[in-house]
């Protein structure tokens, strides 16, 4: 087999809790460097997709390919370690430790940090170099997102704008392959959302990434998206570019009801 | 772009030193009581009495520190510390009696039941760990409250000539005058093991377990994997403890290690703080302390006082460290403050 062709593939993807199928047939397909949409109205299951692709939950039905390996079923953490990061919708950071001390959490498993459990206990100079390194890189990240003033800061302290950025900051710091961002937007006013788009499409560029987002904000989505997937009741409704799948009568009624 | 790093560079470095000094102060400070009474026994002679309260503040230093890896900084509740500190005080102590005829009681036996001690508690702690840290927060301290009532049972039931049964193991005393140094020493071990991981990727791993389990998860850390090992850790240095108890009470009895013990260890975590490890240290040295000291005074029929003053004490404790209306007094007391008592009035003007 050649290189895959896409960084994120799903093939009949779904997942039953009991009698409910919360997804069914989703198959989406991710090129490299894309920003990739999933909406859809409340509890349409995008959420769930999310978890599926990061490991909270095994598929009961389909597969998911990240970069042509199969990952389906496997654990969190593995799948971290396979490349695939992601932000929560309700933040979820570390927030009795300091901000940068969050994105070192981040670069627990980069190999260049790979200090045992002897080295630490014994404070071997390997010990000392990785702390540095540590350090260093996590400085580098906060300071593209702006939050190396607030270094010590508790993460909980931040503000929400801030608290999304180190989210983010965190997550990169994984080394992933592809980024999962879960309603970023969310809580946030049109000035912040413009700088969050800002700093979408800059993660994109900057890291040479590929970025699958929930999101109901309309502008952030046509503002960054490439290409979207509507889902309503857990099943695909349209597929295509922003303003193709929201033209599509499927989608208006299943936003808009029935009489429009 | 570059400016503004170097400025920060350049107001944290300060701040980092100044955390640095903070954070060998437990060292110097325990460092220092060790020294203190290392020449105070040399000099005066120490009354025994005081050797026995210094022994048993260094086992319970030990237990705290222990424990608050577990409930402080992993962030999940154990209430069967004092069952993995009977594990080792039995299996130390029979080592120990086992040696004494070849080696004598000197520093070898105690090292190697220490060694054993320790390590039988940690394999402990890991079979325990393995299903039930898959558990989370009440399930979790139920499994180990059933833990420690188990040790307790089975050494309460084993035969006279293997663990002396409801009687009690008989172990060799270790020399009076040196075991309260040697205890103390072993407290700063303790110390630095636990300070030293916690201060490290991998404790930084565990805090970030305790402040959210998904999103540690998510970012990558192993989190089962982490569990175990502090929670292996942990039982490790409870074994510690109870391998130097045996040598200080000559009798290990299995009634001794029932649920009160490991709450009275988690009171310790508790009032000093979740997550400080200092904390832990002042509490378990006061209430270990208190309790001695109101045992030997209180005697006779003022002997039932005990409990009653004990949990006096400790209500006082929380309603100090708690209440609202007492914040006024608390700053006043702190202890940075009255550090700097004589500076203070300047700074503020």
């Amino acid at each position: 087999m050649t290189m895959a062709e896409y960084v994120l593939e799903t093939r009949h993807l779904g997942i039953r809790f009991g009698g409910l199928k919360a997804v069914d047939d989703v198959n989406i397909q991710i090129k490299k460097n894309q920003i990739y949409g999933l909406i859809g109205p409340n509890g349409a299951g995008k959420t769930t997709v999310f978890n599926l692709v990061t490991g909270v939950y095994a598929p009961t039905e389909g597969e998911i390919y990240l970069d042509g390996q199969w990952i389906g079923g496997l654990s969190q953490e593995k799948i971290n370690h396979m490349g695939i990061a992601r932000t929560f919708q309700n933040i979820r950071l570390f927030n009795n430790m300091s901000v940068i001390q969050n994105v070192m959490v981040g670069l627990h498993h980069d190999p260049d940090f790979n200090s045992g459990f002897l080295s630490t206990i014994f404070r071997l100079p390997k010990h000392f170099q990785v702390e540095k390194g540590m350090r260093a890189r996590a400085l580098k990240l906060l300071e593209l997102f702006d939050l190396q003033g607030e270094q010590n800061e508790k993460a909980f302290n931040l503000p929400y704008g801030k608290q999304r950025k180190l989210e983010i900051a965190r997550a990169l710091a994984t080394d992933p392959k592809l980024l999962l961002l879960d309603e970023p937007a969310a809580g946030m006013n049109p000035q912040e959302t413009d700088e969050l788009m800002e700093t979408i499409r800059r993660v994109r560029d900057e890291f040479d990434m590929t970025i699958l987002l929930i999101e109901h904000d309309m502008s952030l989505v046509s503002g960054t998206c490439d290409e979207v997937t509507v889902l309503n009741f857990g099943t695909t409704l349209a597929q295509g570019t922003v303003s193709e799948a929201l033209s599509d009568p499927e989608v208006i009624r299943a936003y808009l009801g029935d009489d429009n | 772009m570059t400016k503004t790093t170097d400025k920060n560079v350049q107001n944290t470095s300060p701040i980092k030193q100044k955390g640095q000094w903070k954070s060998f102060l437990n060292y110097i400070v325990i460092g220092g009581i060790l020294i203190f009474f290392l020449i105070f026994s040399m000099v005066g002679g120490m009354k025994s009495s005081t050797q026995y309260l210094l022994e048993k503040i260094a086992i319970a230093m030990i237990l705290a520190v222990s424990l608050s890896m577990v409930v402080g900084f992993l962030g999940e509740l154990s209430l069967g510390h004092a069952g993995f500190m009977c594990v080792g005080a039995y299996l130390g102590g029979k080592t120990a009696v086992l040696l004494v005829p070849a080696l004598g009681n000197g520093l070898p036996t105690l090292l190697i039941s220490l060694v054993v001690g320790g390590l039988s508690a940690a394999i402990c702690g890991i079979i325990v760990g393995l299903p039930a840290l898959r558990l989370r927060g009440d399930y979790l301290a139920i499994v180990t409250l059933a833990f420690g009532e188990i040790v307790k049972s089975i050494f309460m039931n084993s035969s006279s000539d293997s663990f002396g049964g409801a009687l009690g193991l008989k172990t060799p005393r270790y020399d009076r005058n040196s075991l309260f140094i040697f205890s103390f020493v072993l407290v700063l071990l303790t110390l630095a093991v636990v300070q030293n991981v916690i201060r490290s990727r991998h404790g930084r791993a565990v805090t970030a377990i305790r402040d959210s389990e998904i999103a540690a998860r998510a970012t990558g850390i192993s989190v089962t994997r982490y569990k175990l090992i502090v929670f292996a850790m942990s039982a490790f240095f409870a074994g510690i403890a109870g391998v130097l108890y045996s040598f200080s009470n000559q009798t290990v009895q299995s009634v001794k290690f029932g649920f009160n013990y490991s709450i009275e260890i988690l009171v310790m975590v508790v009032l000093g703080g979740m997550g400080s490890i200092n904390g832990s240290l002042i509490a378990s040295a006061l209430i270990t302390f208190l309790n001695v000291r109101l045992a030997t005074v209180l005697t006779g029929n003022l002997a039932v006082l005990q409990n009653l003053i004990y949990a006096l004490v400790l209500i006082f404790i929380v309603i100090y460290k708690n209440a609202p209306s007492l914040s006024g007094l608390r700053e006043k007391m702190r202890f940075q403050n009255l550090l700097h008592k004589n500076k203070k009035p300047k700074g503020s003007e």
